[in-house]
């Protein structure tokens, strides 16, 4: 895989995309999801859910990392909660 | 009736799956590895996210990435409302609806870099009919040495290019709506405004939101005709993204930013088209 220019972070990350989306998959087969209406202002699904915060969580990454010297565990952190905030009530 | 329920028919979903990952989604993740090293040549070094780092603090970016914006909300707020108007002018039937939708469909089937070149001509002072005629109306236009010169020319390049889409877009949506319709507002006496407000315009919904996201990951991407036109001047007034982009990338091989820059574009432009999306279909989930 010389090509692609792995590191084990990226494909740690990959592999943690990777398993959001299996774990998905399974969760929908498993209990089909129900579009519902929390605090965003729409009316959201399971998968609109994870993909709000996925890209939430990047542009979390990306400010903290423009405007801040902060470690990144930092907006790390952050998001996981935004994605268990948004998942629970979005 | 009871539903037969099988899954088989994701296999069909297969072929184009196994297309995107090769062609989008392995080059995607490549250049999520070349952001977070230094590459030279076979050698590379693990940088974490410093390129962000220095990508999201270049001021000259920064200054890209505005006129990107400005750039795509311009193209938007003239095309989308010309192409609509353009659209309801046209014949409805006949061989003049033919002949109007064979104009139309010329722009777009000039290839991009002559675009580039027809405006370069088109606009030039001294041979360009355009730049000619505004000069003799005593006008002091030249797009290579003024800055809102430049603008205007790349605007009225793209507008020229691009409207038809929306224009012919509309156009098919407009036709497919049911006479019925129309033979209603007829008999409310609705004015040609409430038959556009409250029949055609929110018809034209679906083909509208196609339209709009063409046009903005389009221009949002621009590349061929600006450079063409302006080569991104004067000075760095029609740099856009991709230019930017391509500099980096190619002319001064500094793949490591480069990376990092192609994925905070692919954020921005993902973001953007997903909060269109959303805007223009989030009426029909109410």
């Amino acid at each position: 895989m010389e090509w692609m220019a792995w590191t084990t972070p990226s494909a740690l990350f990959f592999v943690g995309i990777g398993c959001i989306i299996l774990t998905m998959v399974c969760w929908e087969i498993v209990s089909p999801t129900v579009a519902s209406k929390g605090f965003l202002p729409i009316i959201t699904t399971r998968g609109d859910r994870i993909f709000i915060s996925l890209l939430s969580a990047a542009f979390i990454h990306l400010g903290f990392i423009g405007l801040t010297m902060l470690p990144l565990s930092v907006p790390l952190t952050i998001a996981i909660i935004w994605l268990f905030i948004v998942m629970k009530w979005g | 009736m009871k539903k037969t329920k099988s899954n088989k028919a994701w296999f069909l979903v297969l072929p184009v799956f196994i297309l995107v990952a090769f062609s989008a989604i392995v080059p995607l993740m490549t250049v999520v590895n070349y952001s977070i090293q230094d590459i030279f040549g076979a050698t590379r070094y693990f940088v974490g996210v410093e390129w962000y780092r220095e990508i999201l603090n270049n001021s000259r970016l920064q200054d890209s990435l505005v006129r990107q914006f400005v750039f795509s909300g311009s193209v938007l707020l003239i095309e989308v409302p010309l192409g609509i108007a353009v659209a309801l002018m046209m014949p409805k039937a006949g061989k003049w609806s033919v002949v109007t939708l064979l104009v139309l469909a010329l722009p777009l089937l000039v290839p991009l870099n002559v675009v580039g070149t027809i405006w370069q001509i088109f606009g030039r002072a001294d041979i360009g009919l355009f730049g000619w005629g505004l000069n003799a109306l005593g006008m002091d236009y030249n797009y290579a040495a003024n800055p809102m010169d430049a603008w205007f020319t790349v605007l009225l390049m793209d507008v020229w290019h691009w409207t038809s889409l929306i224009a012919l877009l509309c156009y098919s949506g407009l036709r497919a709506i049911p006479d019925a319709y129309y033979q209603a507002a007829s008999i409310d006496r609705a004015s040609n405004w409430a038959v556009f407000r409250y029949i055609q315009l929110p018809k034209l919904k679906s083909v509208l939101l196609i339209g709009v996201l063409l046009r903005f990951m389009d221009s949002f991407m621009i590349y061929t005709e600006p450079f063409v036109l302006t080569g991104g001047g004067p000075g760095n007034s029609t740099t856009f993204l991709s230019q930017a982009l391509t500099k980096m990338a190619v002319g001064q091989f500094d793949i490591g930013p480069a990376g990092a820059f192609s994925i905070i574009y692919f954020l921005i432009i993902l973001l953007v088209s997903w909060l269109f999306y959303t805007a223009m279909t989030h009426g029909d989930s109410k």
